[in-house]
């Protein structure tokens, strides 16, 4: 039983960080139709800044919470500013162009940002600070960590934000709306532009939350982390009906339980097997995966 | 334009002032990355003020040269739409002979003799690029004529390397024996993975055939008494002619002209199979199913031959890679390889076969040729593949599409009109 | 028009460079992973060959000819290590110092062998290179992976006293390779491995892997593969407080894996050549990148170094870049290297490289027995 739990959560915490970056291929998809394969860079790019300015902040002496706190914010805001500038860059001018194209000019931007990181930074893995602190009523708990039940809750929250801001607000409105119908949305007096911007400015933002946390829970980066997870993540994201957001976060977590159960009870030589496996069977079955509906209502 | 009656003065004032706020913006953005530099080991901050420098000067005159031709994409395409001088050309010299004979006949020349006039690595190189045409003709049948988004077109490759290197290995079977063999397996995979996603569309699709492909490269990986595992298959015999023993460069241009006759001959099967009928089922699949299903097509089983037709000529080249390398291992088959194979056929221009020549020769031997460029190499070639798409979104040669017009004549040629309604 | 002219003829000046050298220099071809992922293992064994054979110049070169450099970036993969031979071979190059990885030095390894080239690896470990006979050109200043996966087992077996042992790797050549050998030597001793697994190189996290070797009760782990998924699957046994001991090899016996696993990395056990860096001529290999390129030198410098040396000397005691005098040269003589004293077998294995057991101890390697 406690194998069974500790596969359990630890299924949990790579489900939930595959989530936070599904999200933000979601929502991109479900706005503009586009698998943006640079959002996976994305994700470097946050736990990259996340590294460099906890260590400077480190040398002026911070630590603990606080250090966390500012560097994930740097992270965030840098990482925004990315998505914010690779849309406006390789993927605006692109708008009216066929459905392939965009998807080329993300493989091309994914390549450059790899080759950016590994010639500013380095090309060896780095050593990522533990930026979470053990809790102290967590000493004797063995099927979880401090750091896993921080990515579970963090996941947790983040999305509840998002669901509630894309029904709530007048942006989230606009997002749907643009969603449905690009055209009809900008009769209607929505700023098209400004939507597509907000979709990648959060997306980014949710892809460096879970850069962030993973790094410090595994500890260490290096330039390439972001192409396994950004294609795990996709997967993620189309196994639970991509356009759909508690979509993305299902997909992420039934796709961590099968990988962490995979190689937990049969064999972690097949674990990516059975993930893709997963996902042809039930797409088979249900061909807009889990959540996603024929006609769906996006995002 | 507009801004052509606004005064001069103020224009460049604010042209200035918008490559200002671009390269601001741009040193804000690479500041952590490029600027700053942490050395773990004694715990210090480099800092690389200059780059920022470099980085502020390099947006400011970029940016001016993007809003150019940002400008000059927005004209070129008002032009084309009235027929742009690009295409008129590309127009007469498919269509005069006076131009189009001399020039295939000097290309003809040109290829011809091209391993005696370069070194052998030249030639090598080249034959890995017309590898990747054969490759990029393949998944142009599936992708740019069918519309069926495949990620996975790698899994047919390796099937088509594998059976080769696993028959030579244990039956000793020769090259030209398993070439043909390998093509029907590939294709006979390529139907296998067919039928579970023909339910599929768009982006389901192509990440179904990306865990596809993966899949065909763990097994590969893992099963270690089937394909020997990572440590590969060596010693894979080179095609042989007449049982002459050949040097190593006498192989390399033997094979370079196998590869020639083989695109040659891929290039006329694929341009015979998109007037076919069963092209024009693809074109009409791509365009519209409902309308497409709705014509009588069978959409099964048109999709079924996209794949096993696309798939055969992976399997071709994957069996003629085997005999090139000599050596194969599982990391040839990775999905950047997919990736690469996709970008050839968007690049280039879908649906187009001139435009995957052109794509896979520029994305084949861009890299070689950019190894001056030593460790910027690989960053200059993702920053040209976005460029080229930014400025050329239909590809560097579009897919120009039949056209069939209506002219009065005796009725010999009317049988035409009918067939085009579902190109 | 005057400008086409003139770069028309830049480029045949530089087309026909190449060729009117040929005859007056000695030409040693350096191919290895110069960029992508695995760029850290390639790079250094340039920079050593450099920087021997910018002293051998200084000296005024070899057989009266001055000797350059060819450098080909293979990024690991065999198929473009395929090109770079062929390019190298085009270029005529007299003797080659690489490849990095195993796999891509056995797709280039038969172009270099037709064309009687000799070939010396400072880093490609893959037993059958040497031990199949097929590459009678093929030489390397590396211990092959039977011989560290044998000193695994026995030290495993003999100074840990381990029982139970749970074997993963990476599924890559190199890694996956020495895990199997060990599991062969386990065994032939009688212990039969209670897990034998594969990871996936750069997954997002290890933790039901490491959940599974705890569940398997396993006495130590040992490891086939590379520093980085070797410091993630440590941390994450030492944050789920596991007293299983951690052997590897020398993927792992790098000072990056100090760096990167940090605290995590104490006690972890690892195979690696025997350490010579205290020698004065290793010393003096390392102050020399020291003072070239203001680092310190990384993973299989000194092996380049040596191998740099080795064939140089070779080439200047055969008299000659005759294929079949340089290579019994190497298997005859025996040289002065940073790595010690070393000549070459039958089969192209250094005499006199060997491998010992190290472990971390207060972020250090120390080595704990041979």
């Amino acid at each position: 039983m406690e194998y069974f739990l500790e596969l359990f959560f630890g299924g949990l915490t790579r489900g939930s960080i595959y989530a936070l970056i599904a999200l933000g291929y979601t929502m991109v998809y479900g706005i503009i139709e586009l698998i943006n394969f640079a959002h996976g860079e994305i994700y470097m790019i946050g736990a990259f800044t996340a590294l460099i300015a906890a260590s400077a902040l480190a040398m002026l002496g911070m630590d603990g919470w606080s250090l966390l706190a500012l560097s994930g914010v740097i992270a965030i805001i840098y990482s925004a500013a990315y998505g914010f500038t690779i849309e406006k860059i390789a993927y605006k001018p692109l708008r009216k162009a066929q459905r392939l194209s965009p998807l080329i000019s993300a493989i091309g931007m994914s390549i450059f940002l790899q080759n950016y990181v590994l010639l500013a930074q380095t090309s060896d893995f780095l050593s990522f600070p533990a930026l979470i602190d053990e809790f102290s009523f967590m000493e004797n708990v063995t099927i979880i960590g401090s750091a896993e039940l921080v990515i579970i809750i963090t996941t947790a929250v983040a999305t509840a934000i998002l669901t509630l801001f894309i029904k709530f607000t007048r942006m989230g409105r606009a997002m749907r709306a643009v969603a449905q119908d690009k055209t009809m949305a900008m009769l209607l007096g929505v700023n098209v532009n400004r939507v597509i911007s907000a979709t990648f400015i959060i997306g980014s933002a949710l892809a460096a939350v879970g850069g962030v946390l993973i790094s410090s829970q595994i500890g260490q980066i290096n330039f390439y982390i972001g192409f396994i997870a950004g294609i795990k993540a996709f997967t993620a994201a189309v196994l639970g009906g991509i356009g759909s957001i508690p979509g993305a976060v299902l997909g992420g977590l039934v796709l961590g339980w099968t990988e962490s159960f995979a190689t937990g009870y049969i064999s972690s030589d097949y674990e990516d097997v059975f993930a893709f496996g997963l996902l042809v069977f039930i797409l088979i079955f249900r061909p807009a995966g889990i959540l996603g509906k024929a006609s769906s209502e996006k995002v | 334009m507009d801004s052509e009656k606004r005064p001069m003065l103020p224009l460049i004032g604010s042209e200035i002032v918008k490559s200002t706020l671009t390269a601001l913006w741009f040193m804000f953005l690479t500041f952590p990355i490029m600027v700053i530099k942490i050395s773990p080991l004694d715990k210090t901050i480099h800092w690389r003020w200059m780059n920022l420098v470099y980085v502020g000067a390099g947006a400011f005159f970029l940016s001016f040269l993007w809003r150019y031709f940002m400008e000059r994409k927005v004209q070129g395409a008002r032009a084309d739409e009235d027929g742009g001088w690009q295409k008129r050309a590309g127009q007469r010299i498919s269509t005069d002979r006076r131009i189009y004979l001399p020039g295939l006949i000097a290309l003809g020349a040109f290829v011809a003799i091209f391993p005696f006039l370069f070194s052998s690595y030249q030639t090598s190189i080249m034959i890995t690029a017309l590898m990747y045409v054969m490759l990029g003709l393949g998944l142009n049948i599936v992708v740019g004529l069918a519309g069926l988004l495949n990620l996975g077109y790698v899994a047919f490759y390796a099937v088509g390397a594998y059976f080769f290197a696993l028959m030579n290995h244990h039956f000793g079977l020769g090259f030209w024996f398993a070439l043909p063999m390998a093509g029907a397996i590939a294709a006979i995979f390529g139907i296998l993975l067919g039928f579970p996603v023909l339910r599929l569309r768009g982006d389901y699709l192509a990440i179904v055939t990306l865990g596809f492909g993966e899949i065909i490269r763990l097994i590969l990986e893992n099963w270690n008494d089937f394909s020997f595992g990572p440590s590969g298959i060596a010693g894979i015999s080179r095609p042989g002619i007449m049982g002459a023993s050949l040097t190593l460069h006498q192989h390399t241009i033997y094979l370079y002209y196998i590869m020639i006759v083989m695109v040659v001959f891929t290039m006329i099967v694929v341009g015979r199979l998109r007037n076919s009928r069963i092209g024009r089922a693809w074109i009409a699949l791509r365009e519209d199913e409902v309308a497409c299903q709705a014509m009588g097509i069978d959409k099964a089983k048109t999709k079924l031959m996209a794949f096993a037709l696309g798939a055969t000529w992976a399997g071709f080249v994957g069996c003629i890679f085997a005999a090139k390398t000599t050596f194969i291992n599982p990391s040839s088959f990775t999905f950047m390889e997919s990736a690469i194979i996709l970008s050839i056929v968007v690049l280039g221009g879908m649906g187009s076969i001139m435009g995957v020549v052109v794509g896979a020769f520029i994305l084949i031997l861009l890299p070689e040729y950019l190894r001056a460029f030593s460790e910027y190499r690989m960053l200059v070639f993702g920053a040209s593949m976005v460029l080229i798409m930014v400025f050329r979104p239909q590809g560097i040669i579009g897919g120009i599409r039949q056209h069939y017009t209506f002219q009065r004549k005796p009725a010999a040629d009317a049988g035409e009109g009918g067939d085009a309604a579902c190109a | 028009m005057k400008r086409l002219l003139y770069s028309l003829v830049m480029v045949s000046v530089i087309l026909c460079t190449a060729e009117s050298f040929a005859a007056d220099t000695i030409k040693l071809g350096v191919p290895g992973a110069h960029s992508g992922d695995l760029a850290s293992y390639g790079l250094p064994s340039a920079n050593a060959a450099q920087l021997v054979v910018d002293a051998i110049n200084a000296k005024g070169g070899i057989l009266g000819k001055k000797v350059v450099v060819l450098k080909e970036d293979d990024q690991c993969k065999p198929e473009v290590a395929a090109n770079v031979a062929a390019k190298l071979v085009s270029d005529k190059a007299d003797v080659v110092l690489g490849h990095i990885c195993s796999g891509a030095t056995k797709a280039a390894l038969n172009t270099y062998n037709e064309s009687k080239i000799v070939t010396l690896s400072p880093s490609a470990t893959n037993v059958e290179l040497t031990k199949s006979g097929d590459y009678p050109n093929f030489f390397r200043t590396i211990s092959p992976d039977d011989a560290q996966a044998l000193l695994q087992v026995n030290f495993a077996l003999d100074k840990l006293k381990v029982r139970r042992v749970a074997i993963i790797h990476d599924k890559g050549d190199y890694g996956k390779g020495i895990a199997e050998f060990a599991k062969g030597f386990f065994e032939k001793r009688g212990v039969k491995p209670v897990l034998f697994e594969g990871i996936t190189p750069g997954a997002v996290d290890y933790s039901a892997i490491v959940q599974k070797i705890k569940f398997s009760k396993a006495d130590a782990v040992v490891y086939g593969g590379y520093h980085p998924e070797a410091a993630k699957i440590v941390a994450g046994m030492k944050k789920k407080k596991m007293k299983t001991h951690f052997i590897s090899d020398d993927g792992v016996r790098d000072d990056t894996f100090i760096k990167v696993a940090d605290k995590f990395a104490e006690g972890v056990y690892a195979t690696g050549p025997i350490d010579t860096t205290k020698s004065p001529m290793a010393v003096a290999a390392i102050e020399q990148h020291k003072k070239r390129y203001g680092t310190e030198p990384g993973a299989f410098y000194l092996n380049a170094y040596a191998g740099a040396l080795c064939l140089l000397q070779a080439v200047e005691k055969a008299g000659s870049t005759d294929f079949a005098k340089v290579s019994k040269a190497l298997r005859t003589n025996w040289f002065e290297t940073p790595l010690g004293k070393i000549s070459f077998d039958r089969n192209g294995d250094a005499k006199g490289i060997g491998f010992a057991m190290y472990q971390v101890r207060n972020g250090k390697y120390v080595e704990v027995g041979r």
